[in-house]
């Protein structure tokens, strides 16, 4: 498996396709009805002015993901 | 409330329609062009879920249309799904409209082949259809209809485009006009099928099992259900457990076999089967959007991403929070004040035209009834409505415009940290002004848990009636330069207690999985007047409905318990107005009450007289003040509120002349010779915590959708207060701090 890092080691402006998510129930099926899923092209956008939670555009609509979320979902980075 | 004469429905024919989409799909904007003004807002049976109904007359239809809460899916996880999904399955509409948001269509695709899983009549309506030609979008209708089955109607909801077509489409869906030819359903791949295929099998031999369930919903559903592990119709189909060992109900066929299924495709998927099915159901969803949607050219520089380049920066975005959340503080409160003097000013003019009706100097029941209990009753409910009006004015303009989403983003670090949402920012915010408007804003909260924690902690937040209590108190028992001090330290006691139980409610009484904070930052939108005005018109006629009815009543039963029994005229014969009137409020059940309690007040340092004053608070925090000044038989006493202050000196209508504020400072002096600066510190750290007043009480009712919470709020926090202002007195006491009186 080719370098799998979790979101939250994007840098802003860095793209990841989405290779898995951890967790399982309430947690994991949210995420992927809104689309999280895997194959799926996420993008960071920025980190909130406390550092925390992140923004991320994902299937034309942003969202905003806590850390502890955003490292349960799993990527591999692209260019 | 729509009333429909007999003819009328003798005449038209009523259809039925649900309204689900996607949070931000503009649902409820399509909703108002439906329904007009003809809407009732209520809740959901036996749940907070706020519903809404309105009707529209078309030919010889009556449309019933009931919005249904937001959701991204009918997982039945979150309650707004359940009340969705469970209105789908069990009211049966005729027609259920899916609010596709185009400028989003792949994710609020998911909802609708979740909708049509569900076998209903399906009408589309492809909404946004501007933004899609802004963002080079093109949507072949006709294959999207084809797909799912239904018909597809493009609309601009905010323009009020395309309603009168999705009238037709939904009359056609409802009459079974409409080519309702099959839509290709969801393959969930050759393993998944297999399963699902013995699994209905079983469910189609038990036809007791789904007695209860309607025609449409197929046992295929049922079984894609069960494999994805769906607490509500697991526990349904698979019944209890036998009761007896070895008497073998015919579930457990079913149960074996699901269990079998479930195991199976875990041993091949190396996955829990939910996640293949949601996979596959996005894999139907992409396979679709590919085949109809034809992006002309790349998006141009998109204008919402442009502003929150600003709004969100990591350097400006709190400081352009700090701006706007002072902004929406001071359009609640600082412009409600103007109105907020005309409806005192008014009513005070009613009250002394009412009491002209009597002859000077008489003693009434009526008009004490008129005057001090409907009057002053209704008052105070009318007396919060400019504040209430103003709250969802700029409320509808934070969320409506996307800010809020925004304002939850930047403060959710804070907010975590007590274990609450981001968006709890803003009712905690408005507390300082009001804890009733600040509870009618925890509506911004999604998340149940999130908003009963944020309620019940409110009222902690020292409100703007607390204020005139810390006015009369600090300036009687602390030299000027202690005053700031201890006025700042005792609001963030406050702040810190509210930190302190949110924390201990989310610990102990609202555990379970913390519900994950995936929020939609849905693009900048600017609101239409319209949908502006409907919201905050319906949310003050709700609060005057349903709250105000709850504070008339209890400043109602408030006046009887300060006025009876009623002194004879020859008790109070040779009296003075002022100590008639204490003399009529120490007899009454108010004052006896605040004699019974002494004991247990004695704990906190104070007496009888504090008990009584401290009974009125339940009618509203200010007026311990005054109930002060009729204890120690001074007249009208009145402090200066910072909404109250210069305006009130001038009017007339109002007594609070020079010698109220005179009264204030004999208050006071009293005060000093009866108390120590203890108990003075006690009674505000009492009044601080202990049980809020009606309107709060009322206005949780309303909002939490039960008595209890209410009931809990009011006799956990006095409790609390109880218990906290007991331990200060009793510490300071015992130290011989600030015991001595002056």
């Amino acid at each position: 498996m080719k370098d799998e890092i979790s979101l939250c080691e994007l840098a802003p402006g860095e793209q990841g396709k989405i290779i898995r998510i951890l967790g399982n129930g309430l947690f994991k099926q949210r995420l992927m009805e809104m689309g999280l899923v895997k194959g799926q092209l996420i993008r960071k956008v920025k980190l909130a002015p406390l550092a925390d939670p992140a923004e991320f555009v994902i299937k034309d609509y942003h969202v905003s993901l806590r850390r502890e979320e955003a490292q349960e979902v799993m990527v591999s980075r692209l260019p | 409330m729509i009333t429909v004469s007999k003819k009328e429905r003798a005449l038209y024919k009523t259809i039925t329609v649900a309204l689900a989409g996607n949070p931000n799909s503009g649902k409820t904007t399509i909703f108002n062009n439906l329904t007009g003004s003809h809407q009732r807002v209520g809740n959901f049976p036996g749940v907070t879920v706020e519903s809404k109904e309105g009707y529209l007359r078309h030919d010889l239809y009556r449309i019933k249309v009931v919005d249904l809460p937001g959701t991204y899916s009918l997982s039945a996880y979150s309650l707004e799904e359940i009340v969705a999904r469970n209105f789908i399955i069990h009211q049966r509409p005729d027609v259920v409209v899916d609010i596709i948001d185009g400028g989003n269509l792949e994710r609020n695709l998911y909802l609708g082949v979740q909708l049509k899983e569900l076998n209903v009549p399906l009408v589309i309506a492809l909404n946004m259809a501007d933004e899609m030609k802004q963002k080079g979008i093109h949507v072949d209708c006709a294959a999207f209809s084809r797909f799912m089955g239904a018909a597809v109607v493009p609309t601009v909801a905010t323009r009020g485009k395309g309603t009168d077509k999705l009238v037709e489409a939904i009359i056609q869906a409802a009459e079974g006009h409409a080519a309702r030819q099959e839509a290709p359903r969801v393959d969930y791949g050759p393993e998944i099928e297999n399963e699902l295929a013995k699994i209905s099998a079983l469910i189609e031999e038990q036809k007791s099992l789904t007695a209860d369930m309607p025609g449409a919903i197929s046992s295929r559903w049922l079984a894609l259900k069960l494999l994805e592990k769906d607490a509500a119709v697991t526990a349904k189909l698979q019944g209890p457990a036998p009761l007896l060992p070895g008497s073998t109900t015919t579930n457990t066929a079913l149960q074996e076999q699901l269990q079998l299924s479930l195991k199976h495709l875990m041993d091949i998927f190396n996955e829990e089967p939910d996640t293949i099915i949601t996979e596959q159901r996005y894999g139907h969803v992409q396979g679709m959007y590919r085949k109809m949607v034809s992006q002309k050219r790349m998006s141009r520089i998109n204008i919402s991403d442009q502003i929150d380049k600003v709004l969100t920066n990591r350097l400006l975005g709190l400081p352009i929070f700090a701006v706007l959340m002072y902004v929406t503080f001071w359009l609640v409160f600082t412009l409600g004040e103007r109105p907020m003097q005309g409806i005192e000013i008014g009513q005070a003019w009613l009250a002394h035209r009412i009491t002209l009706l009597w002859p000077a100097g008489s003693e009434s029941l009526l008009k004490s009834l008129l005057v001090d209990g409907v009057i002053a009753g209704v008052g105070g409910v009318l007396v919060f409505l400019p504040n209430i009006v103003l709250l969802f004015l700029a409320l509808s303009l934070l969320e409506d415009t996307g800010y809020m989403a925004r304002a939850a983003f930047i403060m959710d670090r804070l907010m975590k940290w007590v274990g609450l949402h981001g968006k709890s920012f803003i009712p905690m915010l408005l507390g300082f002004g009001c804890s009733v408007p600040a509870i009618m804003a925890t509506r911004v909260l999604d998340n149940r848990r999130d908003r009963l924690t944020t309620m019940l902690v409110l009222p902690l937040i020292s409100c703007g009636a607390r204020f005139p209590i810390y006015m009369l108190i600090i300036p009687a028992f602390f030299p000027p330069s202690q005053r700031a001090p201890i006025m700042y330290a005792i609001y963030i006691i406050g702040v810190v207690l509210a930190v302190i139980c949110a924390k201990l409610l989310r610990s102990l009484l609202f555990r379970g999985e913390l519900a994950p904070f995936i929020m939609e930052l849905p693009p900048y939108r600017l609101p239409t007047t319209r949908a502006v005005l409907i919201h905050m018109g319906q949310r003050s006629w709700l609060y005057l409905r349903k709250a105000g009815t709850i504070i008339l009543a209890v400043s109602i039963i408030m006046w009887a318990v300060t006025t009876f029994p009623r002194l004879s005229a020859q008790e109070t014969a040779g009296l003075t107005a002022d100590q008639a009137r204490q003399m009529q409020l120490t007899s009454s059940w108010a004052g006896r009450l605040g004699q019974a309690m002494e004991p247990a007040l004695k704990l906190m340092g104070f007496d009888w007289k504090i008990g009584t004053a401290l009974i009125g608070t339940l009618v509203a925090k200010e007026v311990f003040v005054a109930q002060m000044g009729i204890v120690y038989s001074l007249g009208e006493v009145e402090v200066a509120t910072p909404a109250k202050d210069s305006e009130k000196v001038n009017s007339t209508a109002q007594q609070t002349d020079s010698a109220g504020y005179s009264a204030t400072e004999h208050l006071r002096t009293q005060l000093r010779k009866n108390y120590s600066p203890l108990v003075g510190l006690c009674i505000m750290l009492f009044c601080l915590i202990a049980s809020p007043c009606a309107a709060t009480l009322a206005v949780i009712r309303r909002e939490s959708g039960s008595w209890w919470w209410a009931a809990l709020q009011s006799l956990g926090l006095t409790l609390i207060g109880f218990v906290l202002t007991t331990i200060v007195y009793q510490i300071g006491h015992f130290l011989q701090i600030g015991t001595k009186i002056m």
